[in-house]
């Protein structure tokens, strides 16, 4: 097992390596020079100075140095540089062996550093830490509720198969898939907020002075977002369970139960549940990565203080620093889903570790 | 089947049966086409694609013949409500006062589907918008479908290094989710329709290159590959000739459900503000200030102004990508000869 681990972890990092490889080439496609942009209007500046400025930032060297030096923090230089590179902050070394000059320029994506946001100036991480808790809060209580819901209602639904129970949950679980999540988000607050004024129509907590943490206040915030993004998960567990209990149902073992006399609930529930579980394990990665994708447009819409809503308006101001930030953050998460989902699986199913 | 019943007829009883030998022959395509006709739900779904495409070509003519336009706008007349209701009310005599008012604001045209903040028809929007929607889903869906076919086949009939490379690069695409690559790329390049489609399309064939992939791995495993690779053919011509055709029906369903997907994500990019931008309209962009407007009531009367602006839109975009959503399920039943033996 812990074999199987290790190689699924080792499988991640030609992934990760992609992902970095790709922001870099976004970042670079980005408009605006840097040089250009650090000294517009900036009468004093020369060519030559501008030269200088090229050269320190390391932009004159090859794209894969560059990269290197974006991943690190590490910038390199040929021949012995130490006095031209060194300046405050940026520490310098002449490795003599392989004639270079090396210097720490400090941050490098590898330590953490996702720049600098061109709106605000603080930097990128920052942004994206304080906007965690509120995504993962929303995107956990709706991934939740779309279990709750999807995987009885799935169930029960092949269970009774063909009845009008059955029909009802496909017909939804088609329906459900075509209605855009941000147009389902508007009628929902307009029905709840707007008319019925049961809910509130945003936010994460009713803005007060004292900003209090209230847990009825923030669950009422939550309701709506949560539900309007777990519809899309309703309806696909709805139909992968569905699938997988009428394939299991069919099975040799179950007519054996059935034979042997167990109740109708223990058949269903005891030995056709467990074995249908198994393939919900690996739609748990697609699953997490459709939550993260649906966050953007649920945020969005009821003004939840997370990470979808700061990419959006980031995106509209072109802060490109966070945008991108934003997006390897999620590359990340959701490598970790899908590593996790595919060990869950190994878990369940020992038949997947002998592959 | 119907071969050989047909010879057995012949052999025993002659005639009538000696008939039906002469009958046309039924072809994969044909047989798909039959059952496909039975299939309601999908002439349903089908029938409906095809008014709104007709709809949206007509879109000049029919606007022109109501006498309203996607672009003009009126301040005085905006947030005016749909002209359908008080109209029915004015022919039957329980209004008679309701319309002519509306038709005065509005200077003469009728706005079937009242007007927007700005005072613009919301019908003829939802007609011109449904010209960029659909054509940005259809040629996007187009372009993926190639890219995703090529890239697939190859991938799966060459394996090895290629395979790897490939399959690296749509791992690499696929973990960050599709809705922010898409809103990465749209704030670095302020997307035109054009480029929009362009952007869609290069980044939505992950999944059927994965698809046809693994079916190009079965196939090429099969005899009549081997065969004919036997007598000589080039790998291209293997490919072309053997390999593809025999993954067409499933090609098929995908790209209809990607049609509908794909009027999903224009809609959100543009709700989101980040796809096509105002003024031209697409359904999703018509949402983009829905938002506000929610909240929207008459100093008076208190009703609810925006309300029209929110319902038609997404009616539309629900029931378009339902319709393609159906055909793509139809034409599954219908391609799949196994699932046909089962039934």
């Amino acid at each position: 097992m812990t074999r199987y681990i290790f190689r699924r972890l080792l499988q991640a990092i030609p992934t990760l390596i992609g992902v970095s490889i790709l922001s870099f080439i976004l970042v670079n496609a980005a408009p605006g020079d840097p040089v250009t942009m650090r000294t517009f209007g900036d009468t004093r500046m020369t060519e030559e100075a501008r030269q200088i400025l090229r050269r320190q930032l390391g932009l004159d060297q090859h794209p894969i140095v560059q990269y290197f030096v974006w991943m690190t923090g590490l910038s390199v230089q040929r021949g012995d540089q130490v006095a031209v590179m060194t300046r405050p902050g940026k520490p310098c070394g002449y490795v003599g062996g392989i004639g270079v000059t090396v210097c720490d320029g400090g941050g490098g994506i590898l330590r953490g550093d996702l720049g600098v946001s061109l709106d605000t100036k603080q930097p990128v991480w920052d942004r994206i830490v304080e906007r965690m808790a509120a995504t993962l809060e929303l995107g956990i209580v709706s991934l939740a509720l779309s279990l709750l819901i999807g995987v009885p209602l799935g169930v029960l639904s092949a269970v009774k198969h063909g009845s009008l129970f059955d029909n009802l949950v496909r017909f939804f679980a088609v329906v459900f898939r075509a209605v855009p999540i941000f147009w389902m988000g508007l009628l929902l607050i307009f029905v709840f907020s707007v008319m019925l004024g049961w809910l509130p129509t945003g936010g994460r907590q009713t803005v007060s002075l004292t900003q209090t943490f209230n847990l009825g206040d923030r669950l009422r915030h939550l309701i709506l977002p949560a539900s309007v993004l777990a519809f899309g998960g309703i309806a696909g567990f709805s139909r992968i369970m569905r699938t997988e209990t009428l394939e299991v149902l069919h099975t040799d073992y179950i007519r054996t139960a059935q034979a042997k006399g167990l109740s109708p609930g223990n058949v269903w529930f005891v030995h056709a549940f467990r074995n249908a579980l198994i393939p919900l394990m690996t739609v748990m990665g697609p699953a997490v990565v459709g939550v993260l994708g649906g966050a953007v447009v649920v945020e969005t819409i009821f003004a939840w203080p997370g990470m979808g809503r700061l990419t959006v308006n980031a995106a509209f101001q072109q802060d490109y620093p966070v945008v991108l930030g934003a997006g390897m953050f999620f590359a990340v998460l959701t490598i970790i889903g899908y590593t996790l989902s595919d060990i869950f699986y190994a878990v369940v199913d020992p038949r997947v570790r002998f592959d | 089947m119907a071969v050989e019943q047909a010879q057995k007829g012949v052999a025993f009883q002659g005639g009538q049966d000696a008939l039906d030998l002469a009958r046309k022959p039924q072809t994969y395509w044909s047989m798909a086409f039959t059952s496909l006709r039975r299939d309601k739900l999908t002439i349903v779904a089908l029938s409906f694609i095809a008014v709104i495409a007709l709809l949206a070509l007509g879109a000049g003519v029919i606007t022109n013949a109501i006498g309203v336009s996607p672009t003009q706008t009126n301040p005085a007349n905006q947030f005016q409500q749909p002209y359908l209701i008080p109209y029915l009310q004015w022919m039957l005599g329980t209004d008679p006062l309701t319309a002519p008012t509306m038709l005065y604001k509005s200077g003469g045209a009728p706005h079937w589907l009242g007007t927007d903040q700005l005072g613009r028809d919301q019908l003829a929007r939802l007609l011109y918008g449904a010209r960029i929607s659909l054509s940005i889903a259809l040629v996007a869906a187009g372009l993926s479908m190639a890219l995703g076919v090529s890239v697939g086949a190859v991938a799966g009939y060459f394996g090895g290094r290629v395979d790897d490379v490939i399959m690296w690069f749509i791992a690499t695409l696929t973990t960050i989710p599709e809705i922010y690559l898409l809103i990465i790329v749209n704030s670095i390049f302020r997307p035109t329709p054009l480029t929009l489609t362009l952007f869609l399309g290069f980044l939505g064939w992950f999944g059927t290159a994965r698809f046809m992939r693994g079916n190009v791995f079965k196939v090429r495993m099969l005899e009549y590959t081997t065969a004919a690779r036997a007598v000589g053919a080039s790998n291209y011509r293997i490919l072309l000739r053997h390999v593809i055709p025999n993954s067409l029906p499933i090609i098929v369903v995908i790209t209809a459900v990607d049609v509908g997907a794909l009027i999903l994500t224009e809609s959100i990019l543009s709700f989101l503000g980040l796809g096509v931008q105002p003024p031209t309209p697409t359904w999703g962009n018509m949402l983009y200030r829905a938002n506000d407007f929610v909240f929207l009531r008459d100093p008076v009367t208190k009703e609810f102004l925006g309300l029209h602006l929110l319902i038609w839109p997404g009616v539309l975009i629900t029931l378009t990508v339902l319709s393609f959503y159906l055909i793509g399920d139809g034409l599954r039943d219908a391609l799949d000869p196994m699932l046909k033996n089962k039934k």
